[in-house]
């Protein structure tokens, strides 16, 4: 697949999101108009979301303000209630049959799947699999790849996390930096276009979130990767991120760069937010 | 009271019985353990059609008695143009009685592995099939085996009944011996120590197994 890199196009430097109606190749995830409740309440609200090829697009705003379920959403955890997500120009939810639109079927879902990776809060590793299994086993059992090749590039992988000694240890064995960087390396082995990175440093005891945070930010500025991070580490969003939404109550209340978030917000909410999370008490 | 050549006279026959009967167990937990795991994995598919009579199934099972199930198998069937001989009939009987318990370990097995871990198969664009191989069995059932062996003592203990169904397995054959000489006590005894031996090396087996899988993880 042909690079479009990291470049941030005048499209992209506007700062309301999926103002363009028309495709945009450059344009990889698009929500339109997603809406999405759990029995009464509304977690996202007729949510418009545009992300470019290779764009950093950090998520912050306070708990409960849907930026999760946007994730789970494009990873296929949740199913939207209404409104679409299209990823590389193709419907995620729906699929065509027919000359029909109807709802996607398990084939669809999981060739759609295969562009997005997901890193959890919680990490989720495989407990009965060493770290080289956890991150070797969806290329060979899901993509079919030859295990010399799979656990050779694991073990890049591994290496470039910083855990290369690792390798044969069991997550239990590992502290949750570690873990969480195994869970990484776990995600990138399958090559996603785009990461979504859900709060993967909030279930850390403070003295690692550093590391993580140290690869993360490797990774966003060595890779064209596009990336999505809901994340509460402020000062990081704003060092790595090309993009920031502010969400509240399930709408993107303000989005724009780093720099005019954090420096110069227009909204009320978004000022009280950054005051409450960045000044000490 | 206790007549020790008359003992010695009768173990063999009861050594032979006692085949029968470890055979039936054996063959017969293996089959209520590959049952039970498909009845707890079409118990949780998203489809209906698997749903409904696995559930069916298990309820049916576990609410009539397993004696009368093997006069079912080994008395009716004939009838309907099924016939089984009685050692057949007991294994089928003992495995599917146990599938509707052991599918109920499964289950707890199963519902015990985190939702993380399947969203993190999901994540990895695992296959439904693939999911269940790699991520969730091998974290259910090593979870499970002290129940499972419960069950396979349990089931062991149960054997007797086939004697109902003309299996000439250990009680049978005790009771065989007993009514040409009118001396029970001698084989009757040795049955009961036959059971107790068996099942305490089955329940130290099943602790050794058991600690060897929690030291795997």
């Amino acid at each position: 697949m042909p690079s479009t890199g990291n470049d941030k196009t005048a499209a992209a430097a506007d700062s309301t999101p999926a103002a363009t109606p028309e495709e945009n190749a450059d344009v990889i995830v698009r929500f339109e108009r997603v809406t999405k409740q759990f029995g009464e309440l509304t977690v996202l609200r007729e949510l418009d979301l545009e992300v470019t090829r290779g764009e950093k697009l950090a998520i912050i705003g306070p708990s409960g303000s849907g930026k999760s379920t946007l994730l789970r959403l494009l990873m296929t955890l949740e199913r939207p209630t209404s409104g679409e997500i299209m990823v590389d120009g193709e419907r995620l939810w729906h699929m065509e049959r027919g000359g029909r639109v109807v709802d996607a079927n398990e084939k669809h879902l999981r060739r759609m799947r295969g562009k997005v990776g997901f890193v959890f809060q919680h990490f989720n590793l495989f407990p009965h699999m060493s770290a080289l299994r956890n991150v070797m086993e969806a290329p060979v059992r899901v993509r079919g790849m030859d295990g010399g090749a799979a656990e050779a590039h694991a073990r890049e992988l591994l290496d470039m996390v910083g855990l290369a000694e690792k390798a044969d240890s069991h997550p239990s064995k590992l502290s949750g930096g570690q873990q969480q960087r195994v869970a990484i390396a776990r995600a990138l082995a399958m090559e996603p276009e785009v990461m979504c990175f859900d709060e993967v440093t909030s279930a850390l005891d403070p003295e690692l979130v550093g590391e993580v945070l140290t690869v993360l930010a490797e990774l966003a500025r060595s890779g064209n990767m596009t990336m999505l991070l809901v994340t509460h580490e402020m000062r990081f969003a704003r060092e790595v991120s090309d993009r920031v939404a502010f969400f509240d109550k399930g709408q993107i209340a303000e989005y724009g760069s780093p720099e005019k978030i954090f420096t110069e917000p227009e909204q009320q909410r978004t000022r009280a937010f950054l005051r409450a999370v960045l000044e000490p008490r | 009271m206790w007549d020790w050549s008359y003992a010695a006279e009768i173990l063999p026959d009861l050594f032979r019985a006692l085949r029968v009967t470890v055979v039936a167990t054996l063959l017969g937990i293996a089959m209520a353990m590959v049952l039970g795991l498909v009845l707890a994995i079409g118990r949780r598919s998203r489809r209906r059609v698997a749903r409904a009579p696995a559930a069916a199934f298990v309820e049916f099972v576990r609410s009539t008695p397993l004696l009368v199930q093997l006069y079912f198998i080994f008395f009716v069937l004939p009838d309907l143009g099924l016939t089984l001989s009685p050692l057949t009939a007991g294994v089928i009987g003992l495995g599917l009685h146990y599938s509707a318990y052991t599918s109920e370990v499964y289950r707890a097995g199963i519902e015990g592995v985190p939702r993380g871990q399947w969203e993190a198969a999901t994540a990895l664009n695992f296959s439904a099939r693939r999911t269940w191989t790699s991520v969730v069995l091998p974290q259910a059932v090593p979870a499970v085996v002290p129940a499972l062996g419960n069950y396979l003592i349990a089931m062991f203990k149960d054997t007797p009944l086939l004697s109902a169904i003309t299996v000439v397995e250990l009680l049978n054959t005790a009771q065989e011996l007993g009514s040409q000489t009118f001396r029970y006590v001698e084989p009757i005894t040795i049955v009961g120590v036959l059971f107790l031996l068996l099942s305490l090396v089955s329940a130290l087996l099943i602790r050794r197994l058991e600690a060897r899988l929690a030291f795997n993880r």
